[in-house]
């Protein structure tokens, strides 16, 4: 019965229907906490608290992920190019693909698995337990003062880490290709210095984890928001948050790259 | 946690994030090179730039020397113009030449300037006057196949 | 010094409220003479003007009807319970009072002012005169205690916060936890969090105290801690409670008038000795907690016979 209901086209519909409304609502909710900022702006300890748990609690994840995502390059992108004879351009190969895309994308897949579930984890309990209601009923506006600090703290924290994760990459590039197997190290970085465009590539970047930042935020704390105020409920919001985040990043990383070249 | 503790945390967080952009903009991309350095413009034209783009290197004798600013076609003349920044250090020669290059077989196209011998140098706005193309493969393929035609029919 | 100074005040203050016999904490409300308000007598501003006028108010969430046709009046000063089993629209009828939901028919009049009508502004403007305590506690899991009472003087107020320390502090003694208050809200007991939670909600001296299940899930002990403090600190405050709450005889020893709310009507209402010795049969189950009678043991169901296949014709 149950599978049959969930098969039916009138299922589906209703499906599809739920998640336009629901589309719906998160822009509301997003379109809320942005104009409720001004409590974030006028008591920035508010954020900086906030910076702690998702930039600060991020930072060891984020440092050693770099770092071995980089070696890996290092070792991957030697292999490659020495069969063209062209080892010199691995500082090229290393930076390139972390500045553009490995940075930014890997730092925020992270960054929703490890400060995103505990944001929703947060919310979601802080709902579960009444005290998004007690803090209503106490007349202050729980997405002002709740909700508007974290969304912020995300939406800084993540360039910050995806620079760090791209910068401990290439440092871990560096290891192994320099240090390790021997490449020169005034090519590696020469060639990599003139390959490497501020605006064109690394501004791109930036801009890119900021987007994914927003949006990571902006569905951890919606799902936490929007969690049914049970233990299965919270937990459901906090896979939902990994599963949508990782989908929207890829999804944006697409849509984003495309848009770079082509404004080339 | 006491509060002092956090704010020295988030503040090594936020340092840290900054100095690792800075340490991507200066060591890792060419911000440091000429980038930010003041320059002067010149004009070149060109009957086919191949596939020479905005912000691609201009180089005298290897030297990075200024960058493509803009691209513009011209309707009346149907030619390219291309407008380079130069580095206000540099000067160049009235009769030097400007060429559309390609770093190895397939790399990035640039422009290289070669100076001229004339005393009298290139003031901003200035048109270079000898210019000459990009090399495009179809047609060096095509001058090829002609010129191997025409040896096999001097054989015959 | 003068944390001390003040604190003692507190102490004093809180246990000098005058009491006539008839609010007693631990005495049932048997005198007679008592009324069935006894608290007005001693209420200051406009003692003629209800602070709670509920007028023929429904609910109902899309279809389905929640309350039907509620009509309500709590003078100043008294504390009142709304009781009655799980699901009978005593939560909703309490949040109707505090705006979070607004009726679909009827008013609701708190202080003077139609909740019907206020906006959002309006409503955070009331609801910093109210305090409410949570059923379990809902105190912020993020702050101590010293911040959780603290969160509404520093929200609302400018306070230096020299005096929000003494103030919280205050407030922390009058529910015995002063000595607690660097302690998160995971290491305290359910008793004590309910204490903590009670402090949080007088911290701005509201004028009316709603508390929903306030009782529930405690042990007998801290059931009468918490039974103790919502009197003496009403006493204290001078506010008017509502006690939303199916721990019969806890509150009917707390309160002066009870209402009784049965599938989102109001099927009696009176004084808690009249509910002790009514014959209602609704009302009798209910508080003497009988496990048949109007609200009945069995789910609709169909016969018996008929699910276990004992029909005549069963060999179907």
């Amino acid at each position: 019965m149950a599978i049959h209901k969930g098969l039916s086209l009138r299922g589906i519909g209703a499906k599809a229907i739920d998640s336009v409304l629901r589309l719906g609502y998160a822009a509301r909710f997003i379109a809320r906490t942005a104009a409720s900022s001004g409590t974030s702006l006028r008591r920035p300890r508010l954020v900086i608290r906030e910076l702690y748990f998702t930039g600060v609690l991020s930072l060891i994840i984020i440092l050693v992920s770099g770092l071995f995502v980089g070696m890996v390059l290092g070792f991957q992108g030697y292999h490659t190019l020495q069969t063209y004879g062209s080892e010199s351009a691995l500082g090229v190969l290393v930076a390139l693909s972390l500045v553009r895309e490995l940075g930014p994308v890997v730092a925020a897949l992270l960054f929703a698995s490890r400060a995103g579930s505990a944001m929703t984890a947060e919310i979601g309990l802080m709902k579960a337990t009444e005290q998004l209601s007690a803090m209503e009923m106490m007349a202050v506006d729980p997405i002002a003062r709740v909700v508007a600090p974290r969304f912020w703290a995300g939406v800084i924290s993540m360039p910050l880490l995806a620079a760090m994760f791209s910068a401990m990459g290439i440092f871990g590039g560096y290891l192994v290709g320099v240090v390790l197997i021997g490449v020169d190290e005034g090519s590696f970085w020469s060639q990599m210095q003139s390959a490497v465009d501020f605006r064109e590539d690394i501004m791109n970047g930036v801009i890119k984890s900021v987007v994914f930042g927003f949006a990571v935020t902006w569905i951890s704390l919606f799902e936490g928001y929007d969690a049914p105020p049970t233990a299965e409920g919270v937990s459901g919001a906090t896979t939902r948050t990994v599963v949508t985040s990782s989908l929207a990043i890829l999804a944006l990383d697409f849509l984003l790259t495309a848009f770079m070249f082509r404004g080339v | 946690m006491q509060r002092s503790t956090l704010d020295l945390w988030v503040g090594l967080f936020v340092v840290g994030g900054i100095g690792a952009l800075l340490v991507l903009a200066m060591k890792v991309g060419n911000m440091s090179g000429i980038g930010v350095s003041e320059s002067y413009p010149l004009v070149a034209q060109f009957d086919n730039i191949g596939g020479l783009k905005p912000r691609a290197p201009v180089k005298s004798a290897g030297v990075v020397v200024g960058r493509v600013a803009a691209i513009q076609f011209d309707n009346e003349k149907f030619i390219a113009r291309v407008t380079l920044n130069i580095d206000k250090h540099y000067t160049f020669p009235k009769d030097s030449s400007a060429s559309i290059l390609t770093s190895g077989l397939l790399g990035e196209q640039y422009i290289g300037l070669e100076g001229g011998g004339d005393t009298v140098n290139l003031n901003p706005g200035d048109r270079i006057r000898q210019t000459q193309s990009a090399v495009v493969l179809e047609k060096l393929i095509g001058q090829f196949l002609y010129s191997k035609a025409a040896e096999g029919g001097d054989k015959k | 010094m003068l944390l001390q100074r003040m604190a003692r005040f507190w102490h004093i203050a809180v246990r000098r409220a005058p009491r006539s016999d008839c609010d007693s904490t631990i005495q049932p409300l048997k005198s007679p003479a008592c009324g069935v308000f006894p608290r007005i007598a001693r209420t200051f501003a406009v003692p003629d003007k209800n602070i709670i006028e509920i007028k023929d108010v429904s609910f109902a969430y899309g279809k389905r009807p929640i309350l039907t046709g509620i009509n309500m009046s709590i003078p100043r000063g008294a504390t009142v319970a709304i009781m009655g089993i799980s699901g009978s629209g005593k939560t909703t009828l309490l949040r109707l009072i505090a705006g979070v939901m607004k009726a679909n028919q009827g008013e609701v009049w708190v202080d003077g002012q139609r909740v019907n009508d206020l906006d959002g502004a309006g409503i955070y403007r009331l609801r910093r005169r109210l305090g409410m305590m949570f059923q379990f506690g809902a105190l912020f899991t993020d702050l101590s205690v010293f911040d959780n009472v603290a969160f509404q003087m520093r929200e609302h107020t400018d306070l230096p916060p020299a005096m929000i320390r003494d103030l919280v502090m205050m407030k922390l003694h009058a529910v015995g936890l002063r000595g607690a208050h660097r302690m998160m809200p995971a290491e305290l007991s359910g008793g004590m969090a309910r204490r903590v939670a009670l402090a949080r909600a007088i911290a701005l001296d509201p004028m009316l105290m709603l508390y929903d299940e306030p009782f529930t899930g405690l042990d007998p002990i801290a059931m009468g801690v918490i039974r103790n403090l919502i009197t003496e600190l009403n006493s204290a405050l001078g506010a008017t409670s509502i006690v939303v709450t199916h721990d019969v005889q806890e509150a009917l020893e707390v309160v002066d008038y009870v209402y009784y709310l049965s599938k989102g009507k109001m099927v009696a209402h009176g004084t808690p000795d009249e509910f002790r010795q009514t014959t209602d049969p609704l009302v009798r189950q209910f508080v003497y907690g009988e496990i048949d009678g109007p609200e009945a043991f069995h789910y609709h169901a169909r016969p018996l016979a008929e699910d276990l296949r004992l029909s005549a014709g069963g060999d179907n």
